[in-house]
């Protein structure tokens, strides 16, 4: 309540609020949203801050503590709240740099998605015609594949792998891009305001870039927070099937993969990094449900 | 309609065209060629190297080849395995039925449970009711589910010892092949305990795979719906003094369906990309762990022929959306 009778007074004092005050007016209204975004700070701070925050080193083995249960069971201790793995590696320590792996899948990701589906995008949707023909059949053809399927074969011809799996979920996703920005494009590019430059002698790269992307930006904003949870997602899905990061690599579909064997006599070993996965996939489409109600101008009302 | 038809499949043949080059192209990107690749770890003397990529037409142009290779392929030749030199297709045609068993259930649980709890959220907005739906749904919507297969493994398998680990059907039951459909089958066998069996078999990998299809289709359902209440023709029906249920159940419901149907459509790409997990988890002898395991036996005759085939069933599936689409929505046609 008082949030809105704040901003009933700014809007009184007589100077409109300021887009990013207006942005956070609608974001902070949904709870789950900016719990959303406290947890993703978390995990941020987590990962930059890694080697001082985790309390052994990642790949630290010790043999005389294999498969050591968790404080909350017996025989757990305090050295390893979460227990070891099968070569005594604190399980604790390595769920923590993973969380550097996966943030950095999901931004490599979506940097590369977004920046090429956007001018891809761009490109058919402001000339139209053969061009636009041309690459929408394509993005047809690779959003004929499932894409964890086309990811996989991607990653079996250019080699298992860590940077391999970023470029395959990336030219994967990249399509999705490429459809939001032409259906955007079409929309602003008959809008008078664009007429108006254009008349003005805008040339067309300025149209493009300055006049026609900034006014698509929201639904991008909106599909690229997706993406970043999409892509942690199938990168942790290709590191479980073998073909993502290589082990001893902390990156948590990885470690799933490794500890699948331990599913019957050690639960914990399995448990926490799926935990990981979701928790952070979680926050970050939490955060994303709260983008489009606060970007999206549709859906502001309802 | 026909016009409707004709335009989609139109579309669809440069779609196959594409799909089919990139299949093609896939194994010559590779290192090495077919025959190399297909002799494995053996040394080849070089005169028995020719006369195989002769054999195999491999030293015509490569378009040649190409053609060759889509001939082949409208004919219903996708290659043989490079490991068990079996048709690719026939391999397909044998496994296919266990992925599209789990799939068919996957989607009807999705479905069943996803448009009422989605309508019963909008119907209830705002409430905890519709929050604890939505907030269900968004945890499905992000679970990884080889993590929640494993989990539901370790507690119903380990822990309760309810469900079986891995695999179809228990080894005491032994059936000939009528339908592919393990749950038909075992029925049509008439053997004691073989239907009940094939349900223990299936209950995990169906829950597994049909968990994000379900947090889709509640979440989408539940945006449409509330899309629709706000419409002035709801608002008519309601002052008409129709019952709550028949307003929301027939008039709302109706024209909400339109996005969802297209949502449910959108889901067998996602369905068959959690088959490559969920059959992986519970070794479910399906078309997804066959092309996991031909990536790592590196059998890539049968990966190219697999694609193709997958690629072609989610055209087909694709179309057959559009067109019922077109048929419920008039709008679209034109």
């Amino acid at each position: 309540m008082s949030t809105v009778q704040n901003t009933a007074e700014t809007k009184t004092g007589g100077s409109p609020p300021s887009g990013l005050s207006e942005f956070w007016f609608y974001f902070s209204r949904n709870k789950g949203a900016v719990i959303g975004l406290f947890v993703f700070l978390f995990i941020l701070f987590v990962a930059v801050f890694a080697p001082f925050v985790a309390p052994h080193s990642p790949s630290d083995q010790n043999r005389e503590l294999l498969l050591m249960p968790t404080i909350f069971q017996e025989g757990g201790s305090w050295g390893h709240i979460l227990g070891t793995d099968a070569v005594g590696r604190d399980i604790l320590s390595r769920l923590i740099y993973g969380a550097r792996f996966s943030l950095f899948i999901g931004l490599v990701v979506v940097t590369l998605s977004v920046v090429s589906g956007v001018l891809i995008g761009l490109v058919a949707g402001y000339f139209r015609g053969k061009v636009d023909t041309f690459i929408m059949r394509i993005m047809d053809i690779i959003l004929a594949f499932p894409s964890l399927l086309l990811a996989l074969v991607l990653v079996a011809v250019l080699g298992p792998g860590l940077v391999n799996a970023m470029i395959a979920i990336s030219l994967v996703n990249q399509p999705h891009f490429v459809r939001l920005t032409r259906a955007a494009v079409m929309t602003e590019k008959s809008k008078d305001y664009v007429v108006g430059s254009k008349v003005a002698g805008a040339g067309t790269m300025r149209l493009m870039f300055l006049t026609i992307l900034p006014n698509c930006l929201a639904p991008l904003i909106v599909q690229a927070t997706l993406a970043f949870s999409a892509a942690i997602l199938d990168a942790a899905a290709l590191g479980f099937l073998g073909m993502g990061a290589q082990p001893p690599t902390p990156e948590w579909g990885t470690m799933l993969a490794e500890a699948r064997e331990f599913i019957q006599r050690a639960w914990w070993v399995v448990t926490f990094p799926g935990l990981a996965i979701l928790i952070t996939v979680l926050a970050i489409n939490l955060m994303g449900d709260g983008l489009r109600d606060a970007l999206d101008p549709k859906l502001k009302r309802s | 309609m026909f016009r409707f038809i004709f335009g989609r499949l139109a579309v669809l043949i440069p779609t196959f065209i594409g799909v089919s080059l990139i299949a093609f192209s896939f194994i010559r990107l590779l290192p090495g060629d077919p025959v190399m690749l297909m002799s494995g770890e053996r040394v080849m003397a070089p005169e028995r190297h020719t006369e195989l990529m002769q054999q195999l037409g491999l030293d015509r142009p490569i378009y040649i080849q190409y053609f060759d290779y889509l001939g082949g392929l409208v004919t219903g030749d996708f290659g043989s395995s490079i490991v068990t030199k079996r048709p690719v297709l026939d391999d397909f045609l044998q496994l296919f039925p266990a992925t599209l068993e789990l799939a068919l259930c996957a989607i009807i649980v999705a479905v069943l449970l996803g448009i009422p709890a989605g309508v019963l959220a909008a119907v209830k907005r705002g409430t905890w009711l519709d929050q604890s739906i939505m907030g269900v749904a968004l945890i499905g919507y992000s679970m990884p589910i080889f993590w929640w297969g494993l989990l539901l493994i370790i507690f119903f398998s380990g822990y309760l010892g309810w469900t079986p680990v891995s695999g179809r059907i228990s080894l005491m039951y032994f059936f000939p092949q009528v339908t592919g459909f393990m749950l038909i089958d075992s029925l049509i066998s008439g053997q004691a305990g073989a239907f009940k069996s094939a349900v223990t078999y299936l209950i995990l990998p169906t829950v597994v795979l049909a968990t994000i299809p379900l947090a889709v289709i509640a979440r989408q359902t539940r945006s449409a719906m509330l899309e629709v209440l706000g419409e002035d023709y709801v608002r008519t029906a309601r002052a008409k003094g129709l019952s709550p249920f028949r307003v929301i159940g027939i008039h709302a419901l109706r024209n909400a369906m339109i996005p969802v149907i297209t949502t449910i459509g959108l889901q067998v790409g996602v369905l068959l990309a959690g088959a490559i997990l969920t059959e992986t988890i519970f070794s479910w002898p399906g078309i997804g762990k066959w092309m996991v395991d031909s990536v790592f036996k590196r059998d890539y005759a049968v990966v190219q022929g697999g694609l193709m085939l997958i690629a072609a069933v989610i055209m087909i599936v694709n179309l057959v959306v559009d067109l019922l689409y077109g048929w419920i929505n008039p709008r679209i046609r034109h």
